[in-house]
C-alpha cells in the first residue's frame, strides 16, 4: 500500500479510445493485406496490373470503335477510318447483326423460325418442375423471363398477331399452373420429347405421337403382367414397346395418316444449323445420357460377371477413343452395320453417338458416387428387406447421384461443348460450320474475330450458368448431418 | 434355441430359374449373353452383306501400298513413295508428339495457375479465376481456331523480318513467328554419335546418350539420398547432401551435351524464307498451344482442389512435431495431395491425347489426318481405316490408364 502512495502519478480515469493507425483501417488495410502483404505479393500485384493495363491498351480501342451497322467488312473499315482516322481498327459486330438468323437457325426455313423458338421456350417450361421445384420465386422469375422473351420474339419472327395472342393465352395458363400447381407442368414434361421433335422436324403429328405412345404401351404391359412377378413384368415392359417401335408404328401411322391426316410443314435435317442444331443435339444428349449412364454404372457394379464384363467393355471402349472417331462411325460406318437399304437421319445418328459418349463418362462419375457411399447404407437397405431395385431407388441412388452432381454437370458441359465437333461430319455447327459459311460470302470475307467471340460468349453463358446451377443444386440438396 | 427350417423337398422346378435368387442371376446372364451374341451376329451379318453389295472386301492389304501423299511435318523419314502403313506411323508419332508436349505445358500452366488461384493476393487470384472459367466453359475447338487465326492472320510474313522490316524476332533473335510457320533454333551436335537404325526408323544416338546420362545421374542421386538416410538412422546426423544432389541432377546432362558438341542452329532469313533452324508449322503450334491452355485450366482446378483437400490440421500437426515448412510440404502435404491430384490429372492427359484428334481443324497431319483422313479418302476403305484408328487410340488410352492404375495401387492408403 505504501508504494502506491509514493508513486508520483496514478491515473484514475480511463483514457479515451484512440483511432487505429491509418495503415490498419479501411481501404489501406485491405490493400496491405490483399495486395501488398510481402515482396512476392507486391511483385505479383504489379505483374497483374501490368497485364490488365496491357489488355486494355491493346484491345479497348478495337472494342470502343465497334461498328454495329454496316453491310460488309469493307464498309465497316470505311466507317472506322472516317470516324477515328487512318490506321484505326474497330470491331465489326455488324456481321452478327446481319447474319443473326444464320447463327441462330442455320438454313432452317425463314417462315418457320417460330417453331424452334417456341420449342426452346417450352423446354424451359417443361424443365421447370424438375429444375426449379423448390423455390417458387426462382421458378416464376425464370418462366416470366422466358415468356417475355417469347412474346417479344414472336412478332419479330413474323408470326401473325392472332397466333401471338394464342401464344399469350397459352403462356398465361402455363404461368398460372407454375404458380399454383407446379406438378401439373409435369404433363408438359412428359409429352415434351415428342412435341419438340414434331415442332423441330415437322411432318405428320402421328409419328412422334405413336413413338411416345410406346412408353404408355410399356406401362400398360407392366400393369397387365405385374401379377407374374418383377422379372416377367419388367421384361414385358421392355419387350412390348420395342416390338411396337420396330414393327407396330409404321402400319398404324400409315392408317392414321390416311384417315386423319394432320401434318405441319416438314424440315429436313440438312436445314438445321447454328444454335438450333447445337441445342437440339445437346439437350437430347443430356436427357438421354443420364439414364443410360446410371444403368451402365449399376451394370458395372453388378455381381453378375457377364453383365459387368459387358459394361466394362462398353465404357472403356467409348472412353478410349476420341469423339471424332465415333462421329466418323456415325457418318461412315453405320451404313455398313445396319441392314442394307437403311438410311436414317444424320442428326439422330450423331445424337446416338454423343449420348453413348457422354453416358460412358457419366457411368464412371456415378460409379464414383456409388463407391463413395458408406457400406452401412447398402447393409441398412438389405436389413430392411428391400430387394435390389427398391434399395437402389429408395436408398442408394438418391445419395449416390447427389454426390455425383458436380461430375455429372461437368460431363453435360463437356457434351454441350462437344456439339461443335459435328461440323466434321458435315453438319453446320455454330462455331465452324456457320462461321465458315458466313465468311465464305463476299461481304464478310476476312471477319475473323467477331464471329468467334460472339459464339464463344454464347457457349460461355450456357456453360457457366450450367455450372452455377449445379452449385445451387448442391447447396439445395446439402443436409447438415454430413 | 433356433429352429432351422428345412428346405422344401421337392425336385427342381422350372420356375425356380426366375424366382429363386440362387438361379436367377444365372438365367439373366444367359439371356443377356444370347441377346448380345444375337446383336453381334446381326451387326456382322449386316456388314458382310453390305460389303458384298458394294463389291468390297475386308482386308488390310492397302497398308502395304504406296501412299502417294506428302506429310509436311514428320519425325521419321517419309516421302510420297512410302507405304500407307508408314504414313500411319508418321501420323501416330505426330499425335504422340503434340500430346506429349501438350501434357508438359498444360501441367506447368495448371500447377502455376492452380497455386496462384489459392494465393492470398486478391488481384492475382481473381485473374486466374477468370482464366480458368473462360477456358473451361468454351469449346476447345474455338481456342484452336482462334489461335490458328492469330498465327495466320495477325503474324507477319517471313518477308517482314528483313533488315528494316517491321517485325522482329523474339528471345535474342532465336524465334520468329511468321504467318506460315514458326522458326525455332535447331539443336545440333558437332561431335554427333550418328543414328541407330532399328529397322523401321532411325533413332538419334545423341538423344539416347543424353537420356541415359540424365537417368544415370538421377539414380546416383537416389543412392546418395538413401545413404544419407542410412547414416541419419545410424548416427542421428544427416550428412549435407544438397550440393551432391544438385550436381548429380545437372552435371551429367550438361557434360554429355558438351561432350557431343551441342550448339543451336539459329534461323535466319535467306531470301523469302527462314533457314538454319526448324520451321514448325503453325498448324502444330496452334493445336499445341490451344490444347495446353485449355487442359491447363482443368489441371489448375485439379491442383487447387487437391491442395484444398488436405486439411489445415495436417500442416499444424507437422509444425507441432517440429518439422520445418519445406519438410512439411515434402513429407506431409505433397504425398497426400498427390494422391488426390494424380488420378484426375492422368485422365486430363488422356483427354488431351484424344482432343489432339482435333488437328483436323488446323490441318496438322496426326493419326486422324493420315490414316483416318487422306488414306481413307484415297483407298476408300472407311471400315478398315476407321476401325484401325479407333483401335490405336484405344490401345493408347488403355496404356495410359493402365499406368494410372499401377500408380494408384502403389499410393493407395494401406487400410488395416
Amino acid at each position: 500500500m505504501a508504494e502506491h502512495r509514493t508513486a508520483a502519478f496514478v491515473r484514475t480515469e480511463m483514457l479515451p479510445e484512440k483511432a487505429p493507425p491509418v495503415s490498419e483501417v479501411g481501404i489501406i488495410r485491405w490493400l496491405r493485406e490483399n495486395l501488398f502483404s510481402g515482396p512476392l505479393n507486391t511483385v505479383l500485384t504489379f505483374m497483374g496490373l501490368f497485364i490488365i493495363y496491357f489488355m486494355i491498351k491493346e484491345y479497348s480501342p478495337w472494342l470502343r470503335h465497334s461498328v454495329w451497322n454496316a453491310a460488309s467488312v469493307g464498309e465497316c473499315r470505311d466507317i472506322v477510318t472516317a470516324k477515328y482516322g487512318e490506321g484505326a481498327t474497330g470491331a465489326c459486330w455488324a456481321i452478327i447483326r446481319d447474319r443473326w438468323n444464320m447463327f441462330m437457325f442455320g438454313f432452317y426455313p425463314r417462315e418457320l423460325y417460330w417453331r424452334p423458338t417456341l420449342a426452346l421456350g417450352l423446354l424451359i417450361f417443361a424443365a421447370a418442375p424438375v429444375l426449379f421445384s423448390e423455390s417458387r420465386m426462382i421458378r416464376m422469375w425464370v418462366l416470366g423471363v422466358v415468356s417475355v422473351f417469347l412474346m417479344v420474339a414472336f412478332p419479330g419472327l413474323g408470326v401473325p398477331n392472332g397466333d401471338t395472342a394464342l401464344l399469350a393465352v397459352l403462356l398465361v395458363a402455363m404461368l398460372a399452373a407454375a404458380w399454383a400447381r407446379p406438378w401439373a407442368l409435369l404433363w408438359l414434361t412428359a409429352i415434351y420429347p415428342g412435341l419438340a421433335v414434331w415442332m423441330l422436324w415437322g411432318g405428320s403429328v402421328w409419328g412422334p405421337t405413336l413413338a411416345m405412345a410406346g412408353f404408355v404401351i410399356g406401362w400398360a404391359a407392366w400393369l397387365a403382367t405385374r401379377r407374374l412377378g418383377t422379372i416377367l413384368s419388367v421384361g414385358a415392359a421392355v419387350l412390348v414397346p420395342v416390338l411396337w417401335w420396330l414393327f407396330g408404328i409404321a402400319p398404324v401411322q400409315a392408317f392414321l395418316d390416311a384417315g386423319l391426316p394432320f401434318a405441319i410443314e416438314g424440315v429436313r435435317s440438312e436445314k438445321f444449323g447454328g444454335f438450333v442444331l447445337a441445342l437440339t443435339i445437346g439437350v437430347a444428349g443430356i436427357a438421354l445420357s443420364l439414364p443410360m449412364g446410371v444403368v451402365l454404372a449399376l451394370a458395372r457394379r453388378s455381381d453378375m460377371l457377364l453383365v459387368k464384363a459387358l459394361a466394362v467393355g462398353f465404357i472403356e471402349f467409348i472412353r478410349g477413343v476420341p469423339l471424332i472417331s465415333l462421329l466418323f462411325v456415325a457418318s461412315l460406318l453405320l451404313n455398313y452395320f445396319l441392314p442394307p437399304g437403311t438410311n436414317f437421319d444424320i442428326i439422330l445418328r450423331v445424337i446416338i453417338m454423343v449420348t453413348m459418349f457422354a453416358a460412358a463418362y457419366i457411368a464412371e462419375v456415378v460409379r464414383g458416387g456409388l463407391a463413395a457411399l458408406p457400406r452401412g447404407q447398402y447393409e441398412a437397405a438389405d436389413s430392411l428387406g428391400l430387394d435390389y431395385w427398391k434399395a437402389q431407388r429408395l436408398i442408394i441412388l438418391p445419395q449416390a447421384l447427389k454426390i455425383s452432381i458436380p461430375g455429372i454437370v461437368s460431363t453435360f458441359i463437356g457434351l454441350f461443348k462437344d456439339t461443335t465437333l459435328v461440323v466434321f461430319v458435315g453438319l453446320l455447327d455454330p462455331l465452324k460450320g456457320i462461321t465458315d459459311s458466313v465468311r465464305a460470302s463476299f461481304e464478310w470475307k476476312g471477319a475473323y474475330w467477331e464471329p468467334y467471340i460472339f459464339v464463344g460468349c454464347i457457349f460461355f453463358i450456357f456453360n457457366f450458368s450450367m455450372s452455377r446451377y449445379s452449385m445451387y443444386l448442391e447447396r439445395r440438396l446439402h443436409r447438415d448431418h454430413e | 434355441m433356433a429352429i432351422a427350417s428345412e428346405p422344401p423337398k421337392h425336385g427342381f422346378r422350372l420356375s425356380q430359374l426366375l424366382y429363386d435368387t440362387r438361379y436367377r442371376s444365372m438365367t439373366i446372364q444367359v439371356v443377356v449373353m444370347m441377346m448380345f451374341m444375337a446383336f453381334a451376329a446381326w451387326l456382322v451379318d449386316n456388314t458382310v452383306s453390305n460389303l458384298a453389295a458394294r463389291g468390297k472386301d475386308f482386308n488390310f492389304g492397302f497398308l502395304g501400298v504406296r501412299s502417294g501423299y506428302d506429310i509436311g511435318q514428320r519425325l521419321i523419314a517419309y516421302d510420297s513413295d512410302s507405304t500407307h502403313a508408314r504414313a500411319m506411323l508418321v501420323g501416330l508419332l505426330n499425335t504422340l508428339l503434340v500430346s506429349f508436349l501438350g501434357c508438359i505445358v498444360a501441367t506447368v500452366i495448371g500447377v502455376f495457375v492452380g497455386v496462384l488461384r489459392l494465393s492470398k493476393n486478391w488481384l492475382v487470384a481473381r485473374l486466374m479465376t477468370i482464366y480458368v472459367e473462360i477456358f473451361r466453359n468454351v469449346p476447345v475447338l474455338l481456342w484452336i481456331l482462334i489461335i490458328l487465326a492469330v498465327f495466320t492472320e495477325a503474324a507477319p510474313l517471313p518477308n517482314a523480318f528483313k533488315e528494316g522490316g517491321d517485325a522482329s524476332m523474339m528471345l535474342f533473335d532465336s524465334i520468329a513467328v511468321t504467318n506460315r510457320y514458326t522458326a525455332v533454333p535447331d539443336p545440333l551436335f558437332s561431335r554427333s554419335l550418328g543414328n541407330i537404325d532399328i529397322g523401321i526408323f532411325l533413332i538419334s544416338s545423341d538423344l539416347l546418350a543424353l537420356i541415359a546420362a540424365i537417368v544415370a545421374g538421377w539414380y546416383a542421386r537416389r543412392i546418395v539420398l538413401r545413404r544419407a538416410t542410412f547414416v541419419q538412422n545410424a548416427t542421428g546426423e544427416r550428412p549435407v547432401t544438397w550440393w551432391k544432389s544438385a550436381a548429380l541432377l545437372i552435371l551429367p546432362g550438361v557434360l554429355t551435351l558438351w561432350a557431343l558438341g551441342f550448339h543451336l542452329g539459329y534461323p535466319s532469313l535467306q531470301g523469302f524464307n527462314f533457314t538454319g533452324g526448324i520451321n514448325v508449322s503453325n498448324a502444330f503450334m496452334s493445336l499445341w498451344l490451344a490444347l495446353s491452355l485449355y487442359t491447363g485450366a482443368f489441371i489448375a482446378e485439379i491442383v487447387r482442389s487437391g491442395v484444398m483437400a488436405i486439411s489445415h490440421g495436417q500442416t499444424e500437426a507437422a509444425y507441432a512435431l517440429g518439422l520445418r515448412p519445406g519438410r512439411t510440404m515434402n513429407l506431409v502435404i505433397l504425398p497426400q495431395a498427390l494422391r488426390v491430384i494424380i488420378p484426375p490429372l492422368i485422365s486430363q492427359f488422356l483427354n488431351l491425347t484424344k482432343n489432339s484428334s482435333l488437328a483436323i481443324a488446323t490441318g496438322y497431319l496426326d493419326l486422324r489426318g493420315t490414316l483416318g483422313g487422306i488414306t481413307l479418302n484415297q483407298t476408300g476403305r472407311e471400315l478398315e481405316t476407321v476401325l484401325l484408328m479407333m483401335l490405336i487410340y484405344l490401345v493408347l488410352s488403355l496404356m495410359i490408364s493402365g499406368a494410372m492404375n499401377i500408380y494408384n495401387a502403389s499410393v493407395k492408403l494401406k487400410e488395416r
